[in-house]
């Protein structure tokens, strides 16, 4: 049996600081995962992806990110995408300092 | 210690001129990401979870106070004022912007310091004992041996795209503190008569297979040793795996072709390497030893000062029991600089600590610094009267911490809150572990013993060889954490043993303590280690103590 498709997020490194970007539905590369483009069909995302990898000159390294739905918008869908979309925990830097 | 002759200086300026242009090229669209990637690692700039990272080499742990002043500038005007200490005797910046690295390096560069080879499939940052040049055990000081290989290896154009990264490391005592049988090549100081040469090792590493180095020549002379690493990284070269990332290291053509293969493969080079060097390398080591010469250390002066700090002062006397090492001058001593306070991450140091170490380094320590690869700072040279106010003032900054080698002392790589290859968190076991043990009061009457995380199968926290090693996994989406017992990364050294099923996040640090508080019950008194325990019982006690609902089931 086809394994289930699970919901994802386009992400990527920004080419000139490194902070952690998502892609929205209106092609826009945010620093916040709530804004990103939750992508629930396995179609859809592979073509998100081709058309993400097209127009990625300040993204690196571009993914497809494990997400689920949230009451804001998509939060992560597994513990390496929490940090990559808070910061370390060790010390109070990155995305959470920022907010 | 060294400082970078006129061709270094050239070559290292030269080489961040062309990262500029580089970074620029990158920028502007010029270079696509897939033709850039190899250019940034062969400068040491990773990317990682929320940003880039700059490694830059301290070469075989050496460092001026003016370098590490320089660290402290470069963590507050690029980065966010701390910089981290590797198990290679590295630092890393953990959050440059891209475009700003080009600017570092050549603040790097002012001060004779590089991140050249800290990555790529390339000869890395030579390693060497910490305590090289002042340690009472020693041989002769393996440092400009080490420097000789750093140049030799330095852009050497045979070695630039080997199979895989190649990792060397030299001792000069019998006694390794340089993890040396973890390297591609293990290099240890031996004498034989009259001649001082080397014991070499080959196949060495961590990672997903750890393999202990296997001795491939039991004496090499010091004369030798260019052509005989060359023959080595030669034949490497040739036999090296490279369809498969994962076993392309020395180590598994050791493993598949056997160490008498590699030897004869090695022997059959160099007979074609030996007359290639024309002994002008060992004009360079000449050269090259004369800056290591042994500093004038004050004949004559009282330790009175020191053995009355020891009597009045029971928090002075902790720390000088565990963090002073014996100097081939009985009047002097190592200091080992824990980074590693209660609760901290281990391996940071604020810029404001650096300034301070470099600062006690130039005005009472031969303006000598070391990086261990246990992520601490050593002083080599400091006259035991001194120590009371070195004392004091590494108290107030927070690095008076009295636990080097005790359960709190712990290794650990950055792990899943930085590392795009992690599995797990370290740090923050790390933490965890060492505030238990400060909570409990019991670390000094433990005694020895290393605890090393690593938060992937890649090993960079050295788990293997922790008498108690951490594993940090992803096991369906969440972190588990693997225990080993009885590994050992000295001159004795052994792979550690799976105790057994691994444990969550949240039952870890009850386990680990359940661990400690079982092999105090079995030592058969207070001097018997952590480790000697192991290696007099097997693992069945630790077994038990580490999972007790088994032990009642069975």
């Amino acid at each position: 049996m086809a394994r289930k498709f699970e919901p994802v997020v386009i992400s990527a490194n920004d080419l000139f600081d490194g902070r952690v970007i998502y892609l929205t539905g209106a092609d826009e590369w945010v620093p916040h995962l709530n804004q990103a483009e939750l992508i629930t069909e396995e179609d859809h995302a592979k073509h998100r992806m081709a058309h993400a990898l097209a127009l990625s000159d300040r993204a690196v390294g571009v993914f497809l990110a494990p997400a689920r739905p949230g009451p804001d918008g998509p939060v992560p869908g597994h513990p390496r995408e929490a940090f990559r979309a808070n910061g370390p925990s060790n010390y109070f830097h990155g995305k959470q300092a920022e907010a | 210690m060294y400082h970078h002759s006129e061709f270094d200086r050239a070559f290292v300026i030269d080489r961040a001129e062309r990262f500029r242009d580089q970074v620029n090229r990158r920028i502007s669209g010029a270079l696509t990401e897939e033709e850039f990637r190899p250019l940034r690692l062969m400068n040491g700039v990773y990317l990682q979870l929320h940003a880039y990272m700059l490694r830059i080499a301290i070469p075989y742990g050496t460092i001026s106070p003016d370098q590490m002043r320089r660290l402290a500038h470069i963590a507050d005007r690029w980065d966010k004022g701390y910089g981290h200490f590797t198990t290679r005797q590295n630092i890393q910046f953990n959050w440059p912007k891209l475009v700003d690295i080009p600017d570092m390096l050549d603040s790097l560069a002012e001060v004779g310091m590089h991140a050249i080879q800290t990555s790529g499939n390339t000869i890395r940052n030579v390693t060497a004992d910490h305590f090289s040049g002042a340690a009472a055990d020693e041989i002769a000081d393996p440092r400009p041996y080490a420097e000789l290989i750093r140049q030799w290896s330095t852009d050497h154009p045979e070695f630039q795209f080997l199979p895989r990264k190649f990792k060397i490391a030299v001792s000069g005592s019998p006694n390794d503190r340089a993890v040396v049988k973890s390297h591609d090549i293990g290099l240890r100081m031996v004498r034989r008569d009259d001649q001082i040469g080397f014991e070499v090792s080959v196949g060495g590493g961590l990672g997903r297979t750890p393999l202990v180095g296997k001795v491939v020549n039991e004496f090499v002379p010091t004369t030798d040793l260019l052509p005989y690493l060359e023959a080595i990284l030669s034949a490497y070269n040739t036999v090296g795996r490279r369809d498969n990332k994962y076993k392309a290291r020395l180590k598994i053509a050791v493993q598949e072709l056997g160490i008498d293969h590699i030897r004869e493969l090695v022997e059959a080079r160099f007979a074609e390497t030996r007359p290639m060097f024309d002994g002008s390398d060992q004009a360079v080591l000449a050269e090259i030893a004369k800056q290591f010469a042994q500093p004038e250390l004050v004949e004559g002066r009282s330790t009175a000062a020191y053995d009355a700090a020891r009597d009045a002062d029971p928090v002075f006397r902790s720390w000088a029991d565990t963090n002073l090492h014996d100097h081939k001058n009985p009047d002097y001593a190592i200091v080992t600089v824990s980074t590693k306070k209660h609760g901290a991450t281990p391996g940071d140091a604020t810029s404001d600590q650096m300034r301070l170490l470099a600062d006690i380094a130039e005005e009472y320590g031969q303006g000598d610094l070391r990086i261990s690869h246990e992520q601490n700072v050593v002083m080599p040279h400091i006259h035991r009267a001194d120590l009371p106010a070195i004392h004091a003032k590494l108290r107030e900054a927070g690095l008076g911490t009295a636990n080097i080698g005790l359960v709190s002392d712990i290794i650990a790589c950055p792990g899943l809150d930085y590392c795009a290859l992690a599995t797990a968190r370290s740090i923050p076991i790390a933490q965890q572990i060492a505030t238990r043990f400060d909570e409990l009061k019991l670390e000094h009457e433990i005694g020895e013993l290393k605890i090393k995380i690593s938060g992937c199968i890649n090993a960079c926290g050295h788990h293997h060889v922790g008498h108690i090693g951490i594993l940090g996994l992803d096991r369906a989406g969440v972190e588990n954490y693997q225990v080993t017992l009885g590994g050992d990364g000295t001159e004795t050294m052994s792979v550690g043993e799976r105790a057994g099923p691994g444990f969550s996040k949240d039952e870890i640090i009850p386990a680990i303590e359940r661990l400690v508080q079982g092999y105090l019950a079995i030592r058969e008194d207070e001097d018997e280690t952590f480790l000697q325990a192991y290696r007099r019982l097997g693992p069945a006690p630790f077994k038990a103590a580490l999972y007790p609902a088994e032990e009642k089931a069975a």
